[in-house]
């Protein structure tokens, strides 16, 4: 752990944070390309590791961070990361919760809401495509993410069952 | 309804959603004990709070946090609800890291994240189904949809640059129009 280290920590995951318009999952493809690309903290296959990971894990998804954090810098680097994410949009969230309500017929209110929604999707659709790109995935994968989607989308399965079982089927080695 | 609860309230509260959630549902569980059992908030209060919360930047349950916090105890109410969301899962988040790197190299533990990869995939792109199916009505969404997956997905440009580029055009897109047009 070094100094340089915890900076690029800060500076990552605070602009990250600004930018994660829609929730945490829309700057995973950004968040692969920092982390193992330019910092080489983590390779791509341990970054799909991580995000599976962190995807079971309880608590609000952006969790990943934290672990990210911690193998860049150790535990001092996951509680960085951790509130680096959390800090910028939170203050954010402070200062339009103030006016929200006063807003509700604003036309600014109304377009924001309209129109970065499908960009929101689209971000989504980004992570999906970048994540299983760094899974280094093959048709056997895929079938089994096809399989999982379809009961995602139709069932209220509790995800971590299902992601529970995705792990036994791959324990037995039959992907 | 009930009193205005207390900054410890705040703490406990949503530690306990955080671990009710375990494996997902965050948000049903927020309105559950939010709306239902504790009576913080009015059905309408909650749906709009998560609007907001799905549009800025931020995850949403961690925005909620904030925002409810803010609603009863301003800045120290957001900490404490934060403080109280995420304590356990990020010591369990810093256990399941300690855990995959001392032992990521173990054949079974790379058969199960495999499989468990593809699930988290495939959860991802429920989320895509599950929002779209709302918002991608029309030439134009379905457009700004496909611009920015291809730019930060595919072609993998910088968030910003996309963001910059598309945002603006799809505010203005989403202008609400003068009543005769709409």
């Amino acid at each position: 752990m070094n100094l340089r280290t915890l900076t690029q920590i800060l500076l990552l995951f605070s602009s990250l944070s600004i930018l994660s318009i829609g929730g945490g999952n829309t700057v995973l493809p950004e968040m692969h390309r920092k982390t193992v690309a330019d910092y080489h903290w983590l390779t791509d296959k341990q970054f799909a590791d991580v995000f599976a990971i962190s995807q079971a894990a309880p608590g609000p998804s952006i969790l990943i961070v934290t672990i990210l954090g911690y193998k860049a810098a150790g535990v001092a680097g996951a509680l960085l990361a951790t509130i680096a994410m959390m800090l910028p949009a939170g203050m954010l969230v402070y200062l339009v919760s103030r006016v929200w309500e006063k807003a509700k017929e604003s036309p600014v209110r109304k377009a924001i809401e309209k129109g970065l929604a499908p960009l929101t999707v689209g971000l989504i659709l980004a992570s999906g495509w970048v994540m299983s790109r760094a899974a280094d995935h093959d048709w056997r994968a895929y079938i089994l993410t096809a399989v999982c989607t379809a009961l995602f989308s139709t069932t209220k399965i509790n995800p971590i069952i299902l992601v529970a079982a995705a792990g036994l089927v791959g324990y037995l080695g039959w992907v | 309804m009930s009193d205005r609860p207390s900054l410890l309230d705040l703490a406990l509260t949503f530690n306990h959603i955080a671990l009710a959630s375990f494996g997902g549902g965050l948000s049903a569980w927020s309105r559950e004990v939010l709306v239902a059992e504790k009576g913080w908030m009015e059905d309408e209060e909650f749906l709009s709070a998560v609007t907001m919360c799905r549009i800025l930047p931020g995850a949403n349950q961690v925005n909620l946090a904030v925002f409810v916090g803010v609603k009863f105890h301003g800045i120290p109410g957001a900490f404490c609800a934060v403080f109280g969301l995420t304590l356990v899962p990020v010591a369990i988040a810093l256990a399941l890291a300690y855990f995959y790197f001392q032992y990521h190299h173990v054949p079974a533990v790379q058969g199960v994240l495999k499989g468990a990869a593809a699930a988290a995939v495939a959860l991802t792109l429920s989320m895509v189904f599950k929002t779209g199916r709302k918002c991608l009505k029309g030439a134009v969404p379905i457009a700004f949809f496909l611009a920015i997956f291809v730019m930060n997905g595919v072609l993998r440009w910088p968030l910003l640059a996309c963001l910059s580029l598309l945002a603006p055009l799809a505010i203005a897109w989403g202008w609400p129009r003068s009543r005769n047009a709409s």
